[in-house]
């Protein structure tokens, strides 16, 4: 959601407004989109870093549980929510075309457009730049380090607050990016968004398996596919009840995930 | 650990404290408002001022502004003020803004509620006070079988609306492949399932999407595939107008029929004018500037609210007026307004307006309006069959 905003405030920024078509092209276009992802992961990654020093590091220094800990997000994430709608009204707020929507290709009888590539060739860039940064630099190996077991990380010299800002960041980042992507696609945003978005985005980050970045991305592709059949054949009313049941069952009888879980071993 | 039992006792009693004095508090006066005009009355709105559909809302409510405004240039002596209550059209916050409506004792009658799922949820609440509503836009025919004493609509209601649509789609736009989707509201899907019954085997794809969906894309795939020519969509503009511009960018090139809910300018700016090119829109109500003095309505609207008149300003206008026409007649409390509605025969600038033993008017005339170069334009109305 902030993400969103932050890209809808870059485009306003840069004089264009919603509603009008200022479709781009070419390098302008891409020069655009990168400006937009930049500020949109900016906002998001400086909300979530100061959220960690607000919400969740007193909680680790006073050693309490996770369930303090998920309390604590949820209240962060309404606060959020309603400090937006006072700002920006509980109304959806209309992004701009920023580009021509056309159909590249077909697959089969399906038609493929540019700003659904767009989407996909990102998820997959992030995926890949990511899962790079945890397995090959040294920050990132302190990330899997405090995953595996943050004592003995400890005694290794690794900074156990740095790494945990460092991975809200990286989540924040990320999100801004998907934020990015979201209003490309969808060309709205609003202040309560990043509700449905955030719940279903745990159930794929849990079909794939907890700590497996490979098996988020596929858990995604799987949330989305099933969604959408469950839809044709049952109406689109049913959804959210496909997308929560599906939880429901991978919970139950596969809690680590289809890829299985992976926060100590280096499957990143 | 001693020392806090009593405390966390007390600060357990007072939220029941509360709770009691809050009960009581509620059925303090019993009685309709005073027996004259003492302090001036006030005449409710009860409808969406904000939130996704607020446009409709604002119409009325402006609407039922001017009315009063020019009542109380010839009537200085009663003063009748507006009340507005912003139910931002949803049926969880109808029920408690009925009840603050009810409980203000100077509120003698409401215009309102605007949508159909807000009125089945405050009107039972209404009926049970005595407090008489006029509603200009709430269609939904379902509402009038209640047995609601309080009850007035001053417009006609879907079952001449939903077979219009049907009759249209059937006989001007001769689509064999229909797809008729709905957003679940009491409204909404009243309407379209009108229209699924008129238009029988030709419906070839049905859908209901939730209110405030983002993304329509299972929909409008489904629609594709079965080779829809003309989808009608139940609901109001802010989603219609979501479902249309993506129905568009999927390619879906078949005509978009849909209801007044969805009559207004922001159904052309969400879905782009491009994509609302052609659409399709049924009313109840004539277009303004058909309306009798209609032009002397739009540039007193104009005058008064720096803005044209919208879907159903001209509705709350005639909804306020027979009201008022009460009010005149010397009836100030709830009680005679209600009766005083029983027996009216009132000509307003839209229609006659006399109730029968349900609260329906007579007038079932339905308009069709089209989106012509980015605006709305009134076609004339359907001939019914």
């Amino acid at each position: 959601m902030i993400g969103t905003f932050g890209a809808l405030y870059a485009t306003r920024w840069m004089g264009i407004s919603p509603g009008a078509d200022a479709l781009h092209t070419g390098i302008g276009l891409v020069l655009l989109l990168v400006a937009a992802a930049i500020v949109a992961m900016v906002a998001s990654g400086l909300t979530a870093v100061v959220l960690e020093r607000v919400a969740y590091r007193p909680l680790r220094r006073r050693g309490a549980g996770r369930l303090s800990a998920l309390i604590s997000a949820i209240g962060a994430s309404l606060f959020l929510q309603e400090a937006f709608a006072l700002w920006q009204g509980r109304n959806l707020v209309p992004f701009p075309r920023l580009m021509e929507k056309q159909v590249l290709f077909h697959v089969f009888n399906a038609e493929i457009r540019n700003d659904q590539l767009l989407v996909i060739v990102g998820a997959l860039l992030m995926m890949v730049v990511l899962d790079r940064f945890v397995r090959t630099t040294r920050l990132g190996r302190g990330v899997r380090a405090v995953a595996q077991s943050p004592e003995t990380a400890t005694l290794m010299g690794v900074n156990i607050d740095r790494v945990v800002t460092l991975t809200f960041l990286l989540g924040g980042l990320m999100a801004g990016a998907a934020g990015l992507l979201y209003v490309v696609y969808l060309e709205n945003t609003g202040y309560n968004i990043g509700f449905l978005l955030g719940i279903k985005a745990f159930t794929a980050a849990v079909m794939g398996g907890i700590g497996n970045l490979r098996g988020a991305l596929l858990g995604g592709l799987a949330l989305g596919l099933i969604e959408n059949y469950g839809a044709a054949i049952w109406g689109a009313e049913w959804k959210d009840v496909i997308a929560f049941t599906v939880l429901l069952v991978v919970l139950m009888f596969r809690p680590t995930g289809l890829l299985g879980e992976s926060l100590s071993a280096a499957r990143a | 650990m001693k020392a806090r039992r009593p405390f966390v006792r007390m600060a357990a009693l007072l939220p029941a404290l509360a709770l009691m004095l809050a009960a009581c508090g509620g059925n303090g006066g019993s009685n309709a408002g005073g027996g004259g005009c003492a302090n001036g009355v006030k005449l409710g709105f009860f409808g969406a001022l904000t939130g996704d559909n607020a446009a409709l809302g604002i119409n009325i409510r402006n609407g039922v502004q001017l009315a009063l405004n020019q009542y109380a240039a010839t009537n200085p002596s009663c003063k009748v003020t507006l009340a507005p209550f912003d139910s931002q059209g949803s049926e969880s916050v109808a029920p408690g803004l009925a009840q603050q409506a009810i409980n203000d004792k100077q509120v003698v009658a409401i215009v309102g509620p605007a949508f159909s799922g807000e009125s089945k949820a405050a009107d039972p609440l209404f009926n049970e006070a005595g407090l008489p509503i006029v509603t200009p836009s709430a269609t939904n025919p379902a509402l009038a079988e209640n047995g609601w004493t309080i009850f007035h609509r001053a417009v006609g209601n879907d079952n001449s609306q939903g077979p219009a649509a049907a009759a249209y789609i059937k006989n001007t736009l001769h689509a064999t492949k229909v797809g008729v989707v709905d957003d679940k509201t009491e409204y909404g899907k009243g309407i379209a399932d009108i229209v699924r019954q008129q238009l029988g085997s030709d419906v070839v794809f049905n859908d209901s999407v939730p209110q405030q969906t983002q993304d329509y894309s299972s929909t409008v795939t489904g629609a594709k595939n079965a080779g829809v020519t003309a989808v009608f969509y139940g609901g109001y503009y802010a989603d219609g107008g979501r479902l249309l511009k993506q129905m568009r960018d999927n390619g879906l090139k078949a005509t978009f029929v849909s209801d007044d809910g969805a009559l207004d300018a922001n159904l052309i700016k969400t879905a782009g004018a491009a994509a609302a090119e052609g659409a399709v829109l049924s009313c109840p109500c004539a277009p303004t500037a058909q309306v009798q003095n209609g032009a002397k309505f739009i540039a007193d609207y104009k005058a008064a609210f720096s803005t044209d008149p919208g879907t159903y300003s001209t509705e709350g206008f005639d909804a306020a007026n027979v009201i008022l026409q009460a009010i005149k007649a010397g009836k100030y409390d709830r009680q005679g307004i209600n009766d005083f509605l029983k027996t009216v025969d009132y000509q307003g600038i839209t229609k006659r307006i006399k109730f029968d033993s349900k609260g329906e008017v007579a007038e079932k005339t339905v308009y069709v309006y089209r989106v012509k170069g980015g605006q709305l334009t009134g076609i004339g109305p359907v001939e019914q069959q």
